[in-house]
């Protein structure tokens, strides 16, 4: 048997800079109400929506990762060659073959590094992290860069009143590097498929194409409808109050911190009643800054959370070295959580 | 050991008072929770997921809409309850 090297890793990993590009066209909740039957002061109760970004044309999935991922470099104070993998994670990127992810990685003037996407709906980011954290610390990329990146304003049906108000646009990009101690703790995953149905794509690509169509859902003028998400929002609710505190304080637990320690909380951005809920649950302290981005965001799945951090850190209501719990849950169902060290 | 209608009552009653701040004393059978109460469809999820774990029942979601008011869901958990 032949004596193989192994791999070089860093003792640890870290985040080192974030970055994010929100669309120019800002949709107000009016907008909304012009296609269903709601009010500004619903939406609002239930969501805590307020606002949120809809991409323009020129603003696609790989242009808005490259304007997040720019600026993410740029403030981890590295060079586009150094990153040896760029990590996709987006569910509205509409070409499969070939992963957007080699794309942006080439347009960024990478050289040459590692690029794939991953799946894995709202919890993306927490899953790109967890890969990110693992190849720098194994040692087969120094840096890497992980993007959440949707258009989820392709995949909302407007009519339909109990999701046209809920999704946005947008790109948050984060750069994982070496560090020389632990700054991003051990995560808390995992997924539960008997839920798949509660959040979903009302037609799959290949019954929108070769199934009876006359059986496929057609909007108000009698036209097929593109696939939209559709969920049923009282059970996820339910499992998101419920089974994800519980998620967050294990996330907690394995960091080997309690609330008390925290300065920040970054929950994926689905629904502010959602957050309020698991704070409450979680007993935060008030000294924590609990990121409520959801209200001129709205809900960008996979990007929320990278989004969400840049935001806090613009305005300075959190600041570098904090300590910050992140969690994101969605469609599959799948979730991660983990306590990281902000860039 | 099986909780009574009373001590269901004043249970529903602190968990409505703790999730949407309505006086407990407000809290009694005839009462609807969206149209007394303030407890809009979102708030009911939170105050059935608290109710299942203090009174050991499960109350799926199918069945959460046929609980309009605190003596629904009070008989519910009467009949229900572990
Ligand atoms: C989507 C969500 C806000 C809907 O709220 P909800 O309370 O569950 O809504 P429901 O569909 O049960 O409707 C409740 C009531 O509001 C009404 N309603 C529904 N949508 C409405 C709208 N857009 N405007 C006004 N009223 C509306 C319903 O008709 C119903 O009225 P009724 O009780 O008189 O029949 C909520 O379920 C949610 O956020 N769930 C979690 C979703 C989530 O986070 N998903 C993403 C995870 S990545």
């Amino acid at each position: 048997m032949s004596k193989i090297n192994p791999s070089k890793g860093a003792p640890y990993a870290r985040i080192l800079g974030v970055g994010g590009y929100r669309p120019t066209r800002v949709v107000p909740n009016e907008v909304i109400l012009e296609t269903i039957d709601s009010s500004d002061e619903w939406i609002r109760s239930r969501s805590g929506i307020e606002t949120r970004h809809w991409a323009g044309p020129e603003e696609t999935v790989a242009a808005m990762s490259i304007e997040a991922s720019g600026k993410a470099i740029a403030d981890a104070g590295i060079d586009a060659e150094q990153i040896g993998a760029v990590v996709v994670s987006t569910v509205s990127h509409f070409s499969q073959t070939p992963a957007i992810a080699t794309v942006i990685a080439d347009r960024l003037g990478t050289n040459k590094a590692a690029a794939f996407d991953i799946s894995a709906g709202c919890a993306g980011f927490g899953y790109g992290l967890t890969l990110a954290k693992g190849m720098v610390v194994e040692g087969s990329a120094e840096y890497v860069l992980v993007i959440g990146v949707e258009r989820l304003s392709d995949l909302t049906d407007l009519e339909d009143r109990t999701t046209a108000f809920l999704f946005g646009d947008g790109a948050g990009a984060v750069v994982v590097g070496p560090s020389q101690e632990p700054a991003i703790g051990p995560t808390v995953w995992g997924s539960e498929g008997d839920k798949s149905e509660t959040i979903k794509q009302t037609v799959s690509w290949d019954r929108l194409h070769f199934g009876d169509r006359s059986a496929l859902p057609q909007d108000s003028q009698g036209n097929i409808k593109f696939p939209a998400i559709t969920q049923e929002g009282q059970a996820v609710f339910r499992w998101a109050v419920f089974e994800m505190a519980k998620v967050a304080q294990q996330a907690l637990d394995a960091a080997g911190i309690s609330a008390d320690d925290l300065d920040v909380f970054i929950p994926h951005q689905a629904n502010v009643r959602i957050i309020d809920s698991m704070v409450k649950t979680l007993k935060l302290p008030e000294h924590v800054t609990v990121a409520r981005d959801i209200r001129t965001t709205g809900n960008t799945s996979a990007a929320s959370i990278p989004l969400a951090m840049e935001r806090l850190l613009a305005t300075g209501e959190a600041k570098s070295g904090d300590t910050a719990l992140v969690i994101g849950f969605g469609a599959g169902l799948v979730y991660a959580a983990t306590v990281v060290t902000l860039p | 050991m099986a909780a009574t209608q009373e001590e269901i009552v004043e249970g529903l009653a602190e968990i409505v008072n703790e999730i949407a701040g309505i006086p407990v004393e407000d809290v009694q059978l005839d009462k609807s929770f969206t149209d007394d109460l303030d407890v809009d469809s979102l708030s009911m999820v939170e105050v059935v997921v608290a109710a299942e774990e203090r009174f050991d029942v499960k109350i799926p979601d199918e069945d959460v809409k046929n609980l309009k008011t605190v003596g629904d869901a009070t008989e519910y958990i009467l009949k229900h309850q572990a």
